[in-house]
């Protein structure tokens, strides 16, 4: 990637409506590297820019399973192999009894998963990133919705890009330096 | 979480001319800008001393040992459980609000779920307490948990008390994961609304430089609504589990197979009172009964009256099954709780959670905030006397005459159980001055203006 001194070229939007329209727009344009930000997520935006891999629930699957089989295999090595212990006549290998820490585990190794797995494929924690460099980005938290087209877009030419954006009523655009 | 604006013919969820930037501004400038009145400083104040005196109770336990309570045979489990069962009851709420009604997608969630869900965190804090400290030796209570170690003895899979470890544990730990995976997107708005460096940079390391890529809201989202799937049947676990620490004994008043559904309705019953006893206060204080409504305290409170009248199928089965069933011993128990020293308490438990809370069925006192704080204080009370009845009552008078006795709270038990209340109300002081009480990000997407037409 030959390094530009810009990471893209911003789009910034009033509303809901006219970023979701550009999106669009520059999607079926062809551009391949680009993002959208908005101050709460918005139905269909993921699928405007062209996101469609979610990985977070396979993640939180193969949690779920490790987290069971640990509680399972746990239980049934504690007290059958190592520790056997009679407690009231009942067998070591007390199965319904194992269910409820079987339950619990699956429970947290899952819901682990989802917290680290989400925040490790965004890439965060992530303190400094280019695009808060970009003019009133500060409002993408509270009601200002964002377009960025990468300058590692294999079509990415500046003017192009800029002219392309400016037809898409943007309110502001300006070029985010990396 | 991306539902649209819910229209409909009663109170509305948030009343109308918000705008995302004047929603985004009311709530972050109760943190950011607002001052700290002087009311906050003596609410705090107070919360803060009834810490320290829970601190004191708690080091003066540590150095005489528990004979300084109540608890002796028979009544080996006095306050120390039933202010477990009561503050993990109220934490019950919370998860119900944040997750359970995420999934039924019942949108009116979204101004109440954020503190809903400080104060599960708040109370299960409070609740994990009394199991550490009345193992006698606190000091080893890490052994409830496997590990391995050189006396080479493991847990006892096959006991109530271990899975209560496993179930409560799991709980705390995915009520905190919840709680702050809801709180990034609104700690990055707090990040940018900061004037201050200092404040900045706080609220920035929490917001994990979150940004709002549609990339990220889709990952979060994803993560969210499964981690409010996992936690929905995690929380009716929790206190059934809890329940099964009574109902696998073979106590009379404690072997019924009915605890599990009571616990939990009960559980959720006074997790409501809690949250109305700190919505009613909260929405006048910072003035937000625009995003609080009447819709709000009125859907509370139905949630009441019926998870109310679950808790007295509870009490009329219990009843019913000891003078059906034929066991003397649990006929004992049903004449005992009617009759016995303690049938005062009985009397006020059902005064309280079944009595007194039938009148949410008038419509004019189910909208009037006064009442509803009332009523729900009244059922904080009727719930901690369930809990009493269950432990103290049953344990008192079991199978043998020779071996009965009464129960009599101490100073320190009494010290113990209020400085709980100093605990969990110093942490929601905390939390409303330092924190978005209410979840900006999810406000706005109920706003008109996110709503997206195809």
């Amino acid at each position: 990637m030959k390094r530009t001194g810009v990471y893209g070229i911003m789009a910034e939007f009033d509303s809901v409506h006219t970023l979701l329209h550009a999106a669009n727009r520059v999607r079926e344009a062809g551009y391949k590297r680009i993002d959208a930000y908005s101050p709460f997520p918005v139905e269909g935006l993921a699928e405007a820019i062209g996101f469609h891999h979610d990985e977070v629930p396979l993640v939180v699957l193969i949690g779920g399973l490790i987290g069971g089989l640990t509680g399972y295999l746990m239980q049934y090595w504690i007290s059958v192999v190592s520790y056997p212990v009679n407690v009231g006549g009942k067998p070591y290998h007390s199965w319904p009894a194992f269910i409820i820490v079987t339950f619990e585990m699956t429970i947290l190794f899952a819901g682990i998963s989802a917290v680290l797995g989400m925040l490790a494929l965004n890439g965060l924690p992530m303190p400094y990133h280019p695009v808060f460099n970009a003019p009133r980005f500060a409002f993408a938290t509270k009601d200002r919705f964002f377009l960025i087209v990468f300058s590692s877009d294999p079509k990415y030419k500046p003017t192009e890009v800029r002219s392309f954006l400016e037809s898409l009523q943007p309110r502001s655009i300006s070029e985010v330096p990396d | 979480m991306t539902q649209g604006p819910v229209q409909n013919e009663r109170a509305p969820v948030i009343e109308p001319g918000y705008t995302l930037g004047s929603v985004t501004d009311k709530i972050s400038s109760i943190v950011l800008t607002r001052p700290t009145s002087n009311a906050w400083f003596v609410g705090f104040g107070v919360a803060f001393l009834l810490l320290m005196m829970l601190l004191f109770a708690i080091a003066y336990l540590f150095v005489k040992g528990i004979g300084i309570w109540g608890v002796n045979a028979p009544i080996g489990w006095g306050f120390a459980i039933v202010n477990f069962v009561w503050w993990i009851g109220i934490g019950h709420a919370g998860t119900l609000i944040s997750a359970i009604l995420l999934l039924l997608r019942q949108s009116w969630r979204n101004s109440i779920n954020r503190f809903a869900e400080a104060m599960t965190l708040f109370a299960v804090a409070s609740a994990g307490i009394f199991p550490l400290i009345h193992v006698g030796r606190p000091w080893l209570a890490y052994w409830l948990f496997p590990y391995p170690n050189t006396m080479r003895v493991w847990p006892q899979f096959r006991s109530p008390l271990v899975w209560d470890v496993f179930a409560v544990s799991t709980y705390a730990t995915l009520s905190a994961l919840f709680w702050f995976i809801g709180l990034i997107p609104d700690l990055a708005t707090l990040r940018d609304r900061s004037e201050e460096r200092w404040k900045k940079i706080i609220y920035g390391m929490l917001a994990m430089g979150w940004r709002g890529s549609a990339r990220h809201w889709h990952r979060y989202e994803t993560a969210y609504l499964l981690l409010a799937g996992l936690a929905t049947p995690l929380v009716l676990s929790v206190h059934t589990v809890v329940s099964f620490d009574f109902a696998v004994g073979i106590v009379p008043g404690w072997h019924t197979t009915i605890f599990p559904p009571y616990f939990v309705a009960g559980a959720i019953y006074s997790g409501f009172a809690m949250v109305l006893m700190l919505a009613i206060p909260i929405r006048k204080v910072y003035n937000l009964e625009d995003f609080i409504t009447e819709r709000h305290l009125q859907n509370a409170a139905k949630v009441m009256l019926a998870t109310g009248l679950i808790v007295a199928y509870g009490y009329v089965i219990e009843a019913f099954m000891g003078w059906y069933g034929g066991n003397r011993y649990d006929a004992f128990l049903l004449w005992n709780r009617l009759h016995g020293p303690y049938s005062f308490f009985y009397y006020m438990l059902l005064a309280c959670n079944i009595v007194i809370p039938q009148v949410l069925w008038i419509p004019k006192l189910r909208s009037s905030p006064v009442w509803l704080f009332l009523v729900s204080g009244v059922v904080l009370v009727g719930m901690w006397l369930e809990r009493f009845i269950i432990v103290v009552v049953s344990l008192h008078r079991d199978f043998l005459t020779s071996s009965w006795g009464m129960y009599y709270p101490t100073r320190w038990d009494w010290m113990t159980y209020i400085g709980t209340i100093g605990l969990f109300l110093s942490a929601m002081f905390l939390f409303v001055r330092l924190l978005p009480m209410i979840s900006i990000f999810e406000m706005r997407t109920l706003l008109p203006e996110a709503e997206v037409k195809e």
